[in-house]
Order: C-alpha cells, then sequence, then structure tokens
C-alpha cells in the first residue's frame, strides 16, 4: 500500500465513523461511556470516587449502558491519543476528570463532533459538545476549616496544596478564614506537592508540617498518604480528602470532604441517552449533594462537632456563604464589603490569598 | 551443572538475536499475567501489538506510533553517540525539558506576530537550550572531572522545577484564568508544529529523528568523527595515541545529545503536547536511554526500538482502555521488556556451558 492509498483509507474510516455517529443523534437504545483517570482507582481518594461514579451509571442504566475507563492518563500529549482512542472504542460521552486535561479535551471534541465530552474542573467550553463540572469543594473546606480552628493546639495547621489553581487556592482561603474566625490565632503553612497523585511526595509534605509544628493537616492532594503520615504522630489531626477515607477513623481522619459524583454521572449519561445533552457548567456543592462532609467522629469535642455542623447547615440551607465580606486580600486591599458576597467569577479566577495567609501563591 | 563461559569478543548473533527473544519472552510471561487477571491472554497480547498495526483503527494508531516514537529515537541517537565512547549523559530529559522551555520562550516573546521566521527561530533555540543545558556537565567533568553522570541526572530535577516556575510564572498564559501552563503554542499558526501531512502523525519532530538517524549512521561509519567516538569506547588508551582529545570528544558528544534532547523538546511542545505545562515532562529522557541500549546503540536498531517502544506504549494504553486492564499492569509489562533484555544480554558476553561435575 502506498502513502496515498493508506491516507484516503484514513480519510474515509474518518469519514465513516463520523457519519456512523450522525445517523445516531437522537435518543439512543444504549450508550458507551468513557471515563480519563488522573491517577489510579485504588488512590482512595479523587480517582476513586469518580470511579464509584462510573460503578453508579452502570448500576442505574445496567444493559443500557457500557463504561470503559483508563487510569493514570498523564496530563500532556497522551491524554488527546486515550481520548482519541475512546471516541475510536465508540464512547458516546467522555468524562476528563482531572484539570489538566482541559485543551486535550477541546481539541478532541472539535475533531468529534457527535461525541460529548464531560471536563471535570476546567473552565473551556470551545465546541457545543464539550461540558465542564466542578463541585464547590470550599463549602467542605469551611467545615473543616473551622474544626481545624477549634482543634489545634500549636495554633498551626498546614495545608497540602497540589498545583497553585483557583480552586485550590480557594480550599486553603476556606479553610483558613474559617479556622480564624473560631481561632483568631491561628495561622496556616501551606507546602505546594505539584503533583494530583504521588503518595511519596504527599507523604513529605505531611512531614515537613508536622515537622514545622503543624498538627491539623488539610491536603488538597488524592492519595491517603497525608493521613498515614499523620497517624505516626499522637495529636496530629486530618481529613479525610476526596473520598471519606473511613480507615483512618476515628483518628487522625475526625472528618472527611466527600466527592460525590455518581448523581451528576447519572444525571448526564441519562441525558444522552434520552437525547437531551447539552453543553453547560455545572457547580453544585453541599445543597445540590455533590460535596458531602463524612461523619465527624468522637475524637472532635462535642461543642466543635455542633459548631461545624451549624456551618454546614447553613452552607446547606443557602444561608450562609464561605466567602462572606469583610474580607481583605493578603496585601490589605479590600476584597468583599461587610456582608457582600464573592461572585462565582472572583472564585473561579482566584489567585490571591486572603489576608492573615502569610507566603507567597507559586508565581 | 550449568556454567558461564566468557566469549573472547561478543557474539554478534546473540547481540541481535537477544532484543527478539526478550520481545518473545515478555509476551509468555505478560500473558501469563494477563491470565491471572482473568483476562485472554492472546486478545491481551493482540491489542497491544497486533491492533495498533493491523487492527481496524490502524490508520490512526499508526501515525501515533510516530508522534510517541520520535523524541524517543531524536533522543537516543544523540545518546548512543556518547554512550559509545564510555560518556554517559543520563540528564537526556532536563535537556529535553530546557529545549522546550527556550523553544517556547522564543517564540512567546514575539506572540501573537505572524511570520514564517518564528518557528525556525524556536528550533534553533530549542536546540540551544538542550545544548547549554548539557554543557553544565560536560563543562564540570573536563575542567573539574566531576562525574557526569550525577551532575547530568541532577540537574534534571533542576530542570524541572524551572519547568513548574515557568509553567507558573514567566510563561504562564495570561489569558488562562488563572492556570498554570502557557498558551497554546500548537494553536497559534506561527509556532505550531502540525501534522505535515494530516492522519500520518508526522511532525517536524519525526522529520528530524529520521534525519537524525541517517546522520548518525553516517557520521559512525564514515567520519573521522565517528571513528575516534567508537576508539575511545573501545581502547580508551589507543585512543589517546591516535590523538583523540577526551576533554573535545565529552564536549561534543554531551553537546550533541542535549541539542538532540532540546530539539525534541521542541518539536513536542509545539506539537502534541501544546504547552508549556507543570507535568510537560514525559519521561521522553529516561526512556531514550531504555531506547538507545535496546537499539544497541546503532542509528537503525534505535529506529526500530524506538518504534517497538512506542509499541508498548500506545498498544498498552489501548489494553487498558479496551480490556479494562489496570494501569499498573502495562507498566509491569513495559517492565518486564526490559527486565528479559537486559538478562539475556549475559548471552552476548557469556556462554552458558553445561558441564559435569568433577570428583575432587
Amino acid at each position: 500500500m502506498d502513502r496515498r492509498t493508506l491516507l484516503a483509507g484514513a480519510a474515509s474510516g474518518l469519514a465513516l465513523s463520523l457519519a456512523g455517529r450522525t445517523a445516531l443523534a437522537q435518543a439512543k437504545e444504549k450508550v458507551k461511556v468513557g471515563f480519563v483517570f488522573v491517577g489510579p482507582i485504588g488512590d482512595g481518594g479523587w480517582t476513586f470516587q469518580h470511579n464509584e461514579g462510573r460503578l453508579a451509571v452502570e448500576k442505574e442504566y445496567g444493559d443500557r449502558v457500557e463504561t470503559i475507563y483508563q487510569e493514570s492518563v498523564p496530563e500532556g500529549s497522551d491524554a488527546e491519543r486515550v481520548l482519541t482512542q475512546m471516541v475510536l472504542a465508540g464512547c458516546d460521552i467522555i468524562f476528563t476528570t482531572s484539570f489538566g486535561y482541559m485543551d486535550a479535551t477541546n481539541a478532541v471534541a472539535a475533531k468529534f463532533p457527535n461525541v460529548k465530552f464531560e471536563h471535570c474542573t476546567g473552565f473551556k467550553r470551545d465546541h457545543a459538545n464539550v461540558a465542564t463540572y466542578n463541585a464547590r469543594f470550599y463549602e467542605g473546606r469551611a467545615v473543616c476549616g473551622t474544626i481545624a480552628g477549634m482543634m489545634t493546639k500549636s495554633n498551626k495547621i498546614g495545608y497540602i496544596g497540589s498545583y497553585p489553581i483557583p480552586e485550590v487556592v480557594q480550599g486553603i482561603n476556606a479553610s483558613f478564614i474559617h479556622a480564624k474566625k473560631v481561632n483568631p490565632d491561628v495561622t496556616i503553612s501551606v507546602v505546594w506537592a505539584y503533583t494530583w497523585f504521588d503518595p511519596a511526595k504527599e507523604a513529605d509534605a505531611a512531614k515537613a508540617l508536622i515537622e514545622q509544628g503543624v498538627d491539623v493537616i488539610l491536603a488538597h492532594t488524592d492519595s491517603t498518604a497525608p493521613l498515614a503520615e499523620a497517624a505516626k504522630t499522637p495529636g496530629v489531626i486530618g481529613f479525610g480528602q476526596a473520598s471519606d477515607m473511613a480507615n483512618y477513623k476515628p483518628s487522625p481522619r475526625v472528618s472527611s470532604i466527600i466527592d460525590n459524583w455518581a448523581p451528576y454521572y447519572v444525571k448526564r449519561v441519562g441525558m444522552v441517552l434520552d437525547g437531551t445533552w447539552a453543553s453547560t457548567d455545572a457547580w453544585e456543592g453541599i445543597a445540590g449533594g455533590e460535596v458531602q462532609v463524612g461523619e465527624i467522629t468522637d475524637a472532635v469535642p462535642a461543642e466543635v462537632k455542633a459548631k461545624a455542623m451549624e456551618i454546614h447547615d447553613a452552607i446547606a440551607a443557602g444561608t450562609y456563604h464561605p466567602f462572606t465580606g469583610p474580607l481583605n486580600r493578603q496585601d490589605g486591599s479590600a476584597w468583599l464589603a461587610e456582608g457582600q458576597v464573592a461572585s462565582d467569577g472572583d472564585l473561579l479566577g482566584m489567585n490571591f490569598y486572603v489576608e492573615g495567609i502569610s507566603g507567597e501563591i507559586p508565581k | 551443572m550449568l556454567m558461564l563461559e566468557k566469549r573472547p569478543s561478543p557474539s554478534r548473533f546473540w547481540n541481535w538475536a537477544t532484543p527478539v527473544l526478550a520481545v518473545v519472552l515478555t509476551m509468555l510471561a505478560g500473558g501469563l499475567m494477563f491470565a491471572l487477571l482473568g483476562k485472554s491472554p492472546t486478545e491481551a497480547i493482540r491489542t497491544i501489538f497486533w491492533d495498533p498495526l493491523f487492527g481496524e483503527f490502524a490508520w490512526y494508531f499508526r501515525g501515533q506510533l510516530l508522534v510517541k516514537a520520535g523524541p524517543l529515537i531524536l533522543i537516543a541517537v544523540g545518546l548512543s553517540l556518547g554512550f559509545r565512547a564510555g560518556i554517559w549523559n543520563i540528564g537526556a530529559e532536563g535537556q529535553y525539558i530546557m529545549g522546550a522551555i527556550f523553544g517556547a520562550a522564543a517564540g512567546l516573546a514575539l506572540y501573537p506576530a505572524d511570520s514564517r521566521l518564528i518557528f525556525p527561530l524556536m528550533v534553533v533555540a530549542g536546540a540551544f537550550g538542550g545544548w547549554l543545558w548539557a554543557m553544565i556537565p560536560a563543562i564540570l567533568r573536563t575542567r573539574f572531572r566531576t562525574n557526569e553522570i550525577l551532575v547530568s541526572l541532577l540537574l534534571v530535577y533542576v530542570a524541572q522545577s524551572i519547568l513548574a516556575s515557568m509553567a507558573l510564572g514567566a510563561l504562564r498564559n495570561p489569558d488562562g484564568g488563572g492556570f498554570p501552563g502557557s498558551r497554546n503554542l500548537s494553536q497559534w499558526a506561527s509556532s505550531a508544529n502540525p501534522e505535515l501531512i494530516a492522519g500520518t502523525g508526522m511532525h517536524w519532530g519525526v522529520v528530524a529523528a529520521m534525519a537524525a538517524v541517517i546522520a548518525a549512521h553516517v557520521l559512525l561509519q564514515r567520519h573521522i568523527l565517528g571513528f575516534h567516538i567508537r576508539l575511545a569506547g573501545q581502547a580508551p588508551r589507543a585512543a589517546r595515541f591516535a590523538g583523540v582529545s577526551p576533554g573535545r570528544l565529552v564536549l561534543l558528544c554531551m553537546g550533541i545529545s542535549g541539542g538532540l534532547a532540546g530539539l525534541a523538546g521542541m518539536f513536542e511542545v509545539t506539537g502534541p503536547a501544546g504547552q508549556i505545562q507543570i507535568d510537560f515532562a514525559s519521561g521522553y529522557g529516561f526512556t531514550a536511554i531504555i531506547v538507545a541500549f535496546l537499539g544497541r546503540l546503532n542509528p537503525v536498531g534505535i529506529l526500530l526500538a524506538g518504534l517497538l517502544m512506542a509499541l508498548t506504549y500506545v498498544g498498552g494504553d489501548n489494553a487498558a482502555t479496551n480490556l479494562g486492564l489496570p494501569a499498573a499492569s502495562i507498566q509491569a509489562f513495559q517492565g518486564m521488556l526490559l527486565f528479559f533484555l537486559l538478562a539475556l544480554d549475559l548471552l552476548s558476553n557469556y556462554r552458558i556451558r553445561l558441564t559435569r561435575k568433577e570428583a575432587a
């Protein structure tokens, strides 16, 4: 076969696969769903929860869905190939579950307009077949931050950041604001791990924080390593992140933020099945059930638990927003006036610490 | 009783037979592993090795093989020159990163200009960045006799930190909504390194890799420098008598391998990867070391080894998605290939003999 016929074959193969899809644009008998995971399902955290969502989709629709997934897909040039490969395998909708897949998701979406793409934690919807979704994790942080502020004896809480992106900065700010509310002397130290999933690095970060005198650790990475590290030092507590991490109950894990993707995945796959899917930007929190706060254990005194639940319930009822003024930026300039609530736009682009946090966001 | 007897000179037959045998053994042992995981071994092996080349979607995967193999071959060819001369550049990953940063920075400094000259400028900047990063261990070795293995390796971690800082700072996309990462270079016409013929995966990096294979082949066979490289590796004393300057050779070999690694990084960041990102480095620089040895430090061998390595990645991902294999099993499978290759290497230098136990 010479190059010319090879190319012609390639072109017609592409055309065929596209034509095959156009014919079935409306309601479907059966859909194939793809999931691209940034870590292994066994991380016990972020990817584990997305996989729980995948299993919920299978359970809900039974024979009408088939799901495929790939673990540990690097957030670089490989992502585009894995996405294309899922399209070729016949997927009707593909969920890409990490912010680093943003450009790859949009690039592949441009080539296959009849396949739906859902990108988690990003903001780019360059094409009509790309939707984005995220959860208001900062609402859970407000609850954990309250517990952290009341529980710390050294008045030092620590935060393991993954990447300095708005979502993570929101979490740091929300944790600090609420710790400070209940404990004016509290300070927060942030360590950047530059990874979502690397148990060794995450454990090192936790160790470094503990050595600095930190006795409450919050993490924004995907594994259970920070809790495992906290368990080695008596008196140090932490929180389940992304998943309940119940194995570390009652201490060091005193509570957790649980990402509950199942309702969203079930809903969106259902929309593909009945032909009503459209590109949207979903951002639900505690009220919508996407963010859950795990059981607060008895390692925490009753009044701390009561205070934390008070914040939780107010957020759930919609009567309280974790970013309510007066709040100043780190440099002292005014951000939110008394009673003013942060706009979603402000939160989605958040690239500054609030007043009282020392250190800089890496630039 | 089995005995190992050193061969007077490495066996030519086994030198080329061991890679093939290693692949066969990997298929057997890997098949066993897949069977233990409850998957059909023949289907798994077929999905990894056959489908990307001849399966239903081969028209897509063949191109992806070139995309994946291109940087591996380009880097490995450069490394092989030094390895032949006993100069161990282990830090190609760092040179690859610096090439990407220099290349991207040169282009982004002129954003959003529209000129055909920008891409060639970026190519030069990329090669320069890689060369510069390789010159650090090279000069430290020639001046202070430091160990280039350690220095080049440790500079990888320095390069990774610079990469993170670039993605968050100097090269960050001002329109990126607070996210790290540069502008997408593959979406800006002046800096894009697109597929030259749609659907083939052939981009400038692949062309450069092919050119490097040919150039290295000619260099080693016909050029006095190639002769010096081979001589320095095989008989360092003789090389010195023949007037080979060891210092000059170090600078040349490190420079060439660094420059090629930088080029690979530059072609990757303007093409398949698209942007300077915190985790842009995907391990090509380290994998290329394996490719260089798998290809017996021979340019043509490296070409084949790079394609084989790319096949295990592309096919491995294919199997992971379509057969639901865990990512770790694919990595274990790739590890087996290297394990068998290294183990079988024994056969090129030793022969196995069956001896009877003699009475004392």
